[in-house]
């Protein structure tokens, strides 16, 4: 066995997730999910990711993803070009009948980011009230000192998870993680989703500004939900190596 | 159309206290479109009334420079005379290509309803009326957008000429693809909602509602109805059942 202490909370013992950590937890679960299963059925419709404030088949995309039958489809009639330029803009008509489910998938997305909205909202509140906050996410001044927190990433780097204790207190960048994706990567899926709408960027202009443009927001939302993704794949492996049921059962039953 | 009546002072006044007073009443007795108990079209409904709560009603879009022009696809239907698009209506469709034929000479744009003039506006009268020019952003449900140069008369004045009554709520449009869809008062008077002849200095192209549509800018492009034929002005909002947005799954509202 090592010498070195493996992480920061090793053999710290634990209370337990909180009855109303564990609800939150779910809730944003689920919510999060159908977020992202009706995020990428709207995507579909138009698989082609712009930066500014416009941006359409007939401009030159950022990325275009290959995601679905839309991806790269044919189907336009020939260029008129509106101040006689060619190489200016032009109009052409669509004649491909595409993919699009966003009747059901724009609306679903929206219901699911006012849930969204009101679960983060309620998690910042009660986290701040309860002490949850301060005592369990935010991480002490030792723990950011660049040894201690050298250490830790080294711990998972070579992949030395210590054994799920069922609750806080967590390891450093285990509290960064929870923090980044509650306070920073969730609010900025909420704000660049709103920079999206006509209504709100006529009465917010600065809100799409701040991401460079509409078309920019709808790309970093893109690029977050990616984010997002990486940090299931990393918290789901965490859950493997550190004890799946142990950790299933502390954020569902309590203990 | 007798243009002075919209520039009668004291017409103007009671016109504005009556938009005044439907804006008041669509604010007490609060009718919001149906939604057959389906649990995403009262999601629609609810971002409706809080984005109407929250965001103030006049703040107009962001208008753009000249050289920020882009490219525009045109979607949807694109030539409602053309009996090959799945859209083509039998009704209208061979009216449509008559009056493309004939360059929209013979093209009127029927105001009815809530109106105390009911009226058959030409191209001409709507060019008569005050025109506003804007570069706007175009954003379509699919995700796109596009920004154009769009010229037209305001549709407040257009309401103003025909002396929408103070009983009026909704406003509907009716299209030559058959296309049918409403917006409230507050969309309808927004000083951006304008009945567009032109695009990018020459009248609109087929592709993109000759000879006329409506821009409402604050919302997304399914709202902006091209190929207009008639206006409607009325109280009770109208869902048009099978042929409307909210039974084809779609959201009313589109500010969103």
């Amino acid at each position: 066995m090592s010498a070195e202490p493996m992480n920061s909370q090793a053999g710290a013992a634990s209370s337990g997730h909180a009855l109303w950590v564990r609800i939150a937890h779910w809730l944003i679960v689920a919510v999060v999910f159908t977020l992202a299963y009706s995020g990428i059925v709207i995507l579909m419709a138009h698989p082609r990711l712009y930066w500014g404030w416009s941006g359409n088949d007939l401009t030159r995309p950022l990325i275009e993803l290959p995601l679905g039958p839309n991806y790269h489809h044919g189907g336009w009639e020939p260029a008129i070009a509106f101040f006689g330029d060619p190489n200016g803009p032009v109009s052409r008509a669509r004649t491909f009948d595409i993919f699009n489910q966003n009747g059901w998938a724009r609306s679903l997305h929206f219901l699911l980011a006012w849930l969204l909205v009101a679960a983060l909202a309620a998690f910042a509140a009660a986290s701040l009230i309860t002490g949850h906050l301060r005592r369990d996410l935010a991480p002490t001044r030792e723990e950011l000192a660049p040894k201690a927190l050298w250490r830790d990433v080294r711990d998972h780097l070579v992949l030395r998870i210590t054994p799920a204790n069922g609750g806080p207190p967590y390891g450093t960048l285990q509290k960064l993680a929870y923090l980044g994706v509650i306070f920073v990567a969730l609010p900025v899926m909420v704000l660049t989703g709103l920079s999206m709408s006509p209504a709100v960027a006529a009465a917010w202009p600065w809100l799409p500004s701040l991401f460079g443009g509409t078309q920019s927001a709808r790309t970093i939302h893109f690029l977050f939900l990616c984010l997002l993704a990486l940090f299931l794949l990393a918290h789901l492996l965490m859950v493997l190596l550190s004890g799946f049921g142990r950790q299933i059962r502390a954020m569902t039953l309590g203990k | 159309m007798d243009r002075n009546d919209i520039f009668l002072p004291r017409r103007a006044l009671l016109g504005g206290l009556a938009t005044l007073g439907s804006l008041a009443l669509a604010g007490c007795h609060d009718e919001t479109p149906p939604t057959y108990g389906n649990i995403l079209r009262i999601g629609d409904d609810f971002t409706y009334r809080v984005q109407r709560m929250l965001l103030p009603r006049n703040a107009l879009v962001r208008e753009f420079d000249h050289a920020d022009i882009t490219s525009m696809p045109a979607i949807g239907t694109t030539n409602p005379g053309n009996a090959k698009e799945p859209a083509f209506s039998t009704e209208f469709g061979e009216a449509y290509d008559r009056l493309r034929k004939g360059a929209f000479a013979d093209w009127r744009l029927e105001v009815t309803g809530l109106v105390a003039r009911p009226g058959r506006f030409s191209l001409a009268d709507l060019k008569a009326l005050p025109a506003r020019t804007q570069i706007t952003r175009h954003t379509c449900e699919e995700g796109w957008s596009s920004i154009a140069e769009w010229t037209g008369a305001p549709l407040a004045a257009l309401l103003n000429a025909a002396g929408m009554l103070p009983s009026a709520r909704y406003v509907n449009f009716h299209a030559y693809d058959e296309i049918v869809d409403n917006i409230d008062l507050i969309d309808a008077l927004h000083p951006q909602t304008i009945l567009a002849y032109g695009m990018n200095g020459r009248d609109i192209p087929v592709g993109h509602g000759a000879p006329a549509r409506v821009r409402v800018e604050t919302q997304l492009g399914y709202k902006s109805i091209k190929f207009l034929r008639r206006i409607e002005v009325v109280e009770k909002f109208d869902d048009f059942g099978k042929v409307g947005n909210i039974q084809n799954g779609w959201s009313w509202y589109a500010g969103i």
